[in-house]
């Protein structure tokens, strides 16, 4: 009989805060650029050159620690983790590792079986590496180091997850923690949030955990379910084989699913922490965490029952809405602006959702401005522009966010209010459409959508179909 | 002398701080690494329980800088001493992935 | 004022000369380069002259004094910087081959403070490489003669920066200290040097070796010449977290010819087993006319000085491990040539970059901070700092300053250190402990030896008290002089 296994996960989640400058240097951390130009002495590790902590970068890192229910280290040191690779200028990378901002934290997720907590091992502040980029012409590799000295916050979790849906679940409450608190967009697939997987399985049961991997690389929510899948499924194959797991780690493959050790003997993984002695100790008041726990935004749930208290729009509208820090904020925005909360959700959950899935883009992608979406609102409740008209704006709006009103002014898409001319268009159709007219008038309500449908086309869609069901149907009477 | 240093020792400590000795040089540094650690060892004379390690002399903490962009495009000067470059990067040999 | 009268003068002399349109930046300057010429190849005090630059700015300076936009009292004057201080557009070596075609883009905190109170740089002086050494004998550009005595060393790190002071190829020099690096050489070649208390000068720019220990320092010729200098240098710098604020640093109002009063602490542990007769005697007697001009001196127990020696080679040499990391072929300096792959290069670079003495410390920095040793050898280390630390401020709880010997020794001949370094390290003794704990010290001429090589008596004062130990030091300068 086949034995059964349990699958036992932990996740060392890497999150780029969102500061406007380097951890360590007054270098902007934007993205793009052409390469090194983001780049100073000091994080490009220039003999001579010391770094100073940017103020923000620690102010992050607590409140991430206080809203996942973290101690907060009182007394902290930054300590250099030494090992030789191009992307590190300075062959040490400096982050924590004796006294680590936050620790013994946690968070809840839900699952099938209920709601489960994740244990938080610790948070600690570091700094991110340069790019490699593999010259083919050549065949050397180029560094830019303009990523080098971003700010990185990397969450340890226990070993609390079972499953890849626990996993899911665990990286989607941080995002959406760490989203509403603005301290990172957290896009996997740019590199905003990295997360590195610990497994291990053992037969159900068993108290000793099994030897652990170190899986890597794995840029998207689907990644992480089939390297967890594939990972599972390889150790379960060793140890079913008698074959040992070797703690390692691999680096996850997801065009070929599967993945490979990332071994060299030149590698001795013996880091060599120690203080650094060019940064200062940090040392948190009391007043300070009292501060930063008086500035913690509203998070999703009680942003949840004011939605339900506020606004008159469904559940699972609000659940999606809030799902989305970025969605959240663009809703409440546009409310502000005097549009209908239920109209808004209408757009977002609509045609937003729609074209967000067909363009394969997340939440956080959505460029348009709530001033936009709010015009775009008024325009169709005015009756300015139809419904199908607004949607085809829509489209272009999302992706390029332009001032509906000077778009629909521009085009001539908006409706055209004109009795006269609309009277002419449906005398115009009813005379070239006998049989229809006839078929209306012998009780065939169907028919008259026929006619609509044949007005608007002669109007170029710039007509308002309600008004033009009344003009037709007051003419036939 | 105490302290007896391995080639093994010599060897990994190579590869920690990317050194390579010759056969002489193995040699040299295995006398003067075991010489230095019995010297060393002289503090273990000390009691030091119930002392914290000082890494910092001063008590000076919270030293920050304000999150402001203070450096524009410096990536001529950052280049000017790279003993190799493409495309305004640092050429290194291949890396594994 | 002719060329040899010149070179007599000290920097605040030549500042104020220059001022009072005696004589003039480019001057001095040519009596400088004058001096270079008929003196460096014997001495080898510098790795880089800066031969054609150093007139146009010294012009350009003089243009400004007269213009009166630089009114300080070293405008003017030539000043050498050590080789580990970057200087922007200027060839920084460390007297390292790894740095053999280094030059930065930016210069250390401490030299712009130089420059903009007006002094010229002359050149970069030659150091033991990356400052591990106590001879200046490990550069990779070759040795630098004590100018009291050519076939002696001038001491290390800075020896090129003491030689060159002692040698008129400049008025005054930066050295760093970080175990006697500035002192000791200053004691070898009789000439004024000071290691301030940690964070007075900014370590920016300064290529670190043992970074809680480095310190950037005035190498001078007189006591009054060292406090004009560390009055420029020292300053609040916000690139450098370990800066720290300081009000007082108006050192010259301390150059005051009166120790009235002040207590001096001379540690029996610092006059024990060997030391030269010679120095102890001569040391005694400047104590002695320290007492004769007020001072009240006792002796005590230090404690822990053996200590000091171990503990610091283990905080520099695992510091040092790390902070010459990047120097990897990459970024800047030396590359190996036929490397294959990463690795290589990387072991090729770093084998033929570096010297033996790096190498060594490089290697035992990399073994007590691997795994498995770490508490026994850095930790531990750590620990027995802070029982220093502590030693020195109860001392400093009864004394205004300590006073001993620099060196248990003066100058060694040329070839006899390196053979044995564990017995150059032993030298350093009296100078570690001050590093250790932070403490400012000062180095100042106390007599010869019987074959006329300088001997230095060393001031150690409590941290912050510069001033404490500008006011002995100046005081014994003045007094010694009359005697």
């Amino acid at each position: 009989m086949a034995k059964e296994y349990e699958t036992v996960i932990g996740l060392e989640v890497h999150v780029e805060l969102a500061t406007r400058t380097k951890i360590f240097c007054g270098c902007s951390t934007a993205f793009g650029g052409r390469p090194n130009s983001h780049t100073c002495p000091v994080c490009t590790g220039m003999p001579g050159t010391l770094p100073v902590l940017n103020r923000k970068v620690l102010e992050y890192a607590v409140s991430v620690g206080l809203a996942t229910n973290c101690d907060i280290t009182r007394y902290c040191k930054f300590d250099r983790k030494n090992y030789f690779y191009p992307d590190n200028p300075q062959n040490y990378q400096i982050s924590q590792l004796y006294l680590p901002i936050c620790r013994n934290g946690y968070v809840e997720i839900e699952t099938a079986e209920g709601t489960k907590k994740v244990g938080i091992h610790e948070i600690h502040m570091e700094e991110d590496a340069g790019k490699l980029i593999h010259d083919e012409w050549e065949d050397c590799t180029l560094v830019d180091y303009n990523r080098s000295g971003v700010p990185l916050i990397e969450i340890v979790s226990e070993s609390d997850m079972r499953s890849a849906e626990e996993v899911i679940a665990y990286l989607e409450k941080l995002r959406l923690i760490i989203q509403y608190l603005g301290a990172s967009d957290c896009k996997l697939q740019e590199g905003s949030m990295r997360a590195d997987v610990n497994l291990s399985v053992r037969e159900a049961g068993a108290e000793q955990f099994g030897t652990r991997t170190e899986m890597k690389n794995l840029n998207s929510f689907r990644a992480i379910a089939r390297a967890i899948e594939g990972e599972r499924a390889r150790q379960i194959d060793l140890l079913e084989e008698g074959k040992a797991v070797v703690q390692e780690t691999r680096r996850w493959d997801d065009t070929k699913e599967t993945s490979y050790a990332m071994r060299s003997k030149e590698d001795a993984q013996d880091y060599r922490y120690f203080p650094d002695p060019d940064l200062t100790p940090v040392s948190i008041s009391d007043e300070y965490l009292e501060e930063l726990k008086g500035r913690q935004p509203e998070f999703r749930t009680e942003k949840m029952a004011r939605y339900k208290a506020e606004y008159d729009i469904p559940d699972y509208d609000i659940e999606i809405i809030t799902g989305s820090k970025h969605m959240a904020d663009l809703f409440e925005a546009t409310v502000a602006r005097g549009s209908q909360p239920k109209r808004v959700s209408n757009w977002l959950m609509g045609e937003t959702l729609r074209l967000l899935k067909e363009k394969e883009l997340d939440p956080e992608d959505i460029r348009f401005s709530p001033g936009n979406l709010a015009k775009l609102i008024a325009m169709t409740e005015s009756k300015a522009i139809n419904s199908t008209v607004a949607k085809e704006v829509f489209e272009v709006m999302f992706m390029e966010d332009m001032d509906p009103e000077q778009y629909v002014e521009e085009k001539g898409l908006k409706t055209v209010t004109d009795e006269g001319a609309l009277r002419k268009t449906v005398e115009e159709v009813i005379a070239a459409n006998p049989q229809s007219v006839e078929d209306y008038r012998n009780g065939k309500e169907k028919a008259i959508g026929f006619l609509v449908g044949q007005t608007m086309k002669a109007m170029r869609g710039k007509a308002d179909p309600a008004g033009v069901n009344r003009m037709l149907k007051e003419m036939l009477k | 002398m105490a302290n007896i240093i391995s080639d093994e020792t010599i060897e990994y400590v190579g590869i920690l701080a990317k050194l390579e000795l010759s056969g002489e040089e193995k040699e040299a540094a295995k006398k003067s690494m075991g010489e230095m650690l019995d010297y060393i060892d002289k503090l273990n004379e000390l009691d030091t329980s119930g002392v914290e390690p000082m890494s910092h002399v001063f008590p000076v903490q919270n030293v920050f800088r304000e999150d402001e962009v203070t450096n524009g495009d410096e990536s001529g000067r950052t280049l000017q001493n790279a003993p190799s470059e493409k495309d305004n990067m640092f050429v290194v040999p291949k890396t594994f992935d | 004022m002719d060329k040899k009268q010149l070179l007599s003068l000290s920097a605040t002399a030549l500042g104020a000369a220059i001022k009072a349109g005696e004589t003039t930046a480019v001057e001095a300057m040519e009596a400088v380069l004058e001096q270079i010429e008929a003196r460096e190849s014997t001495y080898h005090c510098y790795v880089t002259i800066e031969r054609e630059s150093a007139l146009a700015k010294a012009a350009a300076v003089q243009g400004k004094i007269e213009a009166g936009e630089l009114t300080g009292p070293l405008a003017g004057v030539p000043v050498a910087i050590k080789d580990n201080l970057c200087t922007e557009g200027v060839l920084t070596t460390c007297s390292s081959k790894i740095l053999e075609n280094f030059i930065p883009t930016f210069s250390s905190q401490a030299f712009l403070n130089l420059e903009k109170a007006g002094a010229v740089l002359v050149g970069k002086t030659n150091m033991d490489e990356f400052a591990m050494g106590s001879t200046t004998e490990t550069s990779y550009y070759g040795v630098t003669r004590n100018p009291r005595n050519p076939e002696h060393v001038p001491g290390g790190s800075s020896g090129g920066s003491a030689a060159a002071v002692a040698a008129g190829e400049c008025f005054f020099a930066l050295g760093s200290d970080t175990g006697g690096s500035i002192r000791q050489p200053a004691s070898y070649c009789g000439v004024v040097g000071m290691k301030p208390t940690y964070g007075t000068v900014s370590r920016y720019g300064l290529i670190a070796y043992g970074s809680s220990l480095d310190q950037i320092g005035p190498l001078t010729r007189t006591v009054e010449d060292c406090a004009a200098v560390l009055e420029v240098i020292a300053s609040h710098d916000p690139k450098d977290s370990t800066s720290i604020k300081r009000e007082d640093t108006d050192f010259t109002a301390a150059l005051v010819k009166d120790v009235t009063g002040m207590r001096i602490g001379i540690p029996r542990d610092y006059f024990g087993e060997g030391l030269d007769p010679e120095v102890k005697e001569a040391v005694l007697r400047a104590a002695e006319l320290l007492k004769e001009n007020g001072a009240i001196l006792e002796e005590f127990d230090l404690s822990l000085v053996e200590y000091a020696i171990p503990a610091y080679y283990t905080i520099a040499a695992a510091e040092a491990s790390s902070n010459l990391e990047r120097f990897d072929g990459i970024k800047y300096g030396y590359r190996a040539e036929h490397a294959e792959g990463l690795h290589q290069m990387y072991k090729k670079t770093r084998s033929q970059g570096f010297g033996p003495e790096v190498k060594r410390r490089i290697m035992l920095g990399s073994f007590v901070l691997s795994s498995g040793y770490y508490d026994a050898y850095y930790l531990k280390a750590l620990r027995v700092k802070a029982m220093i630390k502590k030693a020195f401020d109860q001392a400093f709880e009864r004394y205004d300053c300590i006073l001993g010997p620099v060196a248990p020794t003066t100058a060694p001949k040329l070839g006899e250190s390196l053979v044995d370094p564990m017995k150059m390290y032993l030298g350093d003794i009296d100078t570690i402990s001050v590093n250790l704990a932070g403490l400012p010290g000062i180095s100042v001429p106390c007599g010869t030896d019987s074959r006329g090589l300088p001997i230095g008596l060393q001031l150690i004062g409590d941290c912050f008290q510069e001033k404490k130990l500008i006011r002995a030091a100046y005081t014994y300068e003045q007094v010694s002089q009359d005697a």
